[in-house]
């Protein structure tokens, strides 16, 4: 009989410490997705403040390119401007946009190229480029790993019973593809 | 890709079951053969494990000593920096500290019980001769190693081997010295069969440890390099960067026998020119890029052989 209870005992132990276990484990994926979210924006604000800085060095040697210069500075305080993170997303956009043709064009002024400043420069904003696209990369990669917690047994019970909901992934608009990665060498 | 990490995952752990299991039969026919003596054996276990501690603690410090790897800032080499920063932020962990090791030969490590205490070592070889896209290959598979504990692996790997070598060696020099006179509890053809079991088995099982060993290690480095691929979404990165490590005939100075396993690619020439062989630390490198290509062309690859 007292083993009979004993067992009894454990297993509802054992029980409650499985739905626990879940619980938390969904409890810190479902924070990962909020920080890595959070992390898009802590690169998408670097980029902004690096600009007027490349805007300054580069005006003097591309003064023929106003409208290019122009276009990225406008592109900038809307990205900036914007609000809800579907304006953010498109202004964000037109400003990987409107970088793309600047380097472009800079292609067009070996002076510019060889200018130290310039250089490092261009290589911090190439790699702004690149660490958005990886903050992006990693969002998604953890929004797969809490949802298939959320929907597949048996966490998807718990999932249920707490409130917790699969989130979206974070989809890049067809403009926006070929600005990534870019390998300067 | 993600098949290729999860074969190599359960390859790895299959192996470290055989390992064990050559530890326990070892142990267990040595212990019907013997019959005492096991107080020696539990300080010699003890003294591994307690080397493998001080190997896990302190080891990141020593590789890079050895290896005369200098520290690094973000303004010294800012595009390696960038491209670190770049893979801490695909794989969600922390920058690990950035060495680098003054020799023209291409190669790279990382050591480090976890992605919060590592570094990374490359040679400014590795940084002249590769472009930016097969520098984050190179860097993104160094990382994984952190990334995947292969360091804490490869450690308990090393306590494994190291105790069984340890073991069978304490075996055979006690049956030397006349030890099985004492043991009286085995009579007869029984007891001679099972000393000869237990002589042969001391003689090949420290062998057969080290060939385990070394077959995990290969099994690790794909797993590297697939970890490497879910980072950067580049398989051909980082292929190409072994095409040219390959095709670099000179030897890296600071790696010898003992730190040879920790970097990119076998940095002792000689080595990697030999055909391949159960001793070795890394899989053929063509085989390397063989399956990174594949991924690159959208197969899932077969499981590295």
């Amino acid at each position: 009989m007292v083993i009979g209870v004993i067992i009894a005992i454990v297993l509802v132990v054992v029980f409650l410490g499985g739905i626990i276990m879940i619980y938390n484990r969904l409890v810190r994926q479902r924070n990962k997705v909020d920080n890595s979210w959070k992390q898009i924006d802590v690169q998408l604000k670097r980029r902004h403040d690096l600009i007027p800085n490349l805007v300054e060095v580069v005006k003097d040697y591309m003064s023929y390119e106003q409208e290019v210069l122009e276009n990225v500075t406008k592109a900038r305080s809307q990205a900036m401007q914007a609000s809800g993170p579907a304006e953010a997303g498109k202004a964000e956009n037109m400003l990987s946009g409107a970088l793309k043709s600047l380097f472009a064009v800079a292609e067009n002024y070996p002076d510019l190229k060889a200018n130290q400043n310039v250089s490092q420069l261009q290589e911090e904003l190439t790699s702004t480029e690149n660490k958005i696209a990886f903050a992006r990369q990693l969002y998604n990669d953890v929004v797969m790993y809490f949802n298939n917690k959320v929907q597949t047994f048996p966490s998807h019970i718990i999932a249920g019973a707490f409130g917790f909901q699969a989130r979206e992934f974070f989809e890049v608009p067809e403009e926006e593809k070929e600005v990534v990665k870019v390998d300067l060498r | 890709m993600y098949e290729q990490i999860s074969k190599n995952k359960h390859l790895s752990y299959f192996l470290i079951v055989v390992m064990t299991a050559l530890f326990i039969v070892l142990g267990f026919s040595i212990g019907i053969a013997a019959g005492i003596g096991w107080f020696g054996l539990v300080i010699a276990v003890v003294i591994a494990v307690a080397l493998a501690l001080t190997s896990y603690y302190k080891g990141d410090k020593i590789a890079l000593a050895t290896s005369h790897a200098r520290q690094v800032t973000h303004e010294e080499v800012p595009q390696l920096f960038n491209v670190v920063e770049e893979m801490a932020i695909a794989s969600g962990n922390p920058m690990p500290a950035v060495y680098i090791i003054d020799d023209s030969a291409p190669n790279a490590f990382a050591t480090g019980r976890n992605p919060e205490n590592s570094s990374l070592a490359v040679t400014q070889g590795l940084l002249d001769k590769m472009n930016r896209e097969e520098l984050q290959g190179v860097i993104a598979h160094e990382m994984s190693h952190v990334r995947n504990y292969d360091i804490l692996f490869a450690t308990l790997v090393g306590v494994m081997v190291g105790a069984i070598a340890l073991m069978a060696d304490f075996f055979l020099r006690w049956s030397i010295f006349g030890g099985s006179r004492r043991s009286n509890d085995n009579s007869g053809i029984f007891g001679v069969i099972m000393m000869v079991v237990a002589l042969a088995l001391a003689i090949l099982a420290p062998i057969a440890a080290r060939m385990v060993q070394l077959a995990i290690s290969r099994k690790r480095e794909y797993l590297a390099d697939a970890s490497a691929v879910e980072l950067t979404r580049n398989p051909n990165g980082l292929a190409n960067a072994l095409e040219k490590i390959a095709g670099d005939t000179e030897q890296l100075e600071a790696a010898n026998r003992a730190t040879a396993h920790l970097y990119i690619a076998q940095p002792i020439k000689k080595f990697e020119e030999r055909k391949r062989g159960l001793f070795d630390t890394h899989p053929p490198i063509g085989e390397r890029i063989a399956i990174l290509r594949a991924m690159a062309s959208g197969g899932p690859g077969k499981a590295a052989g």
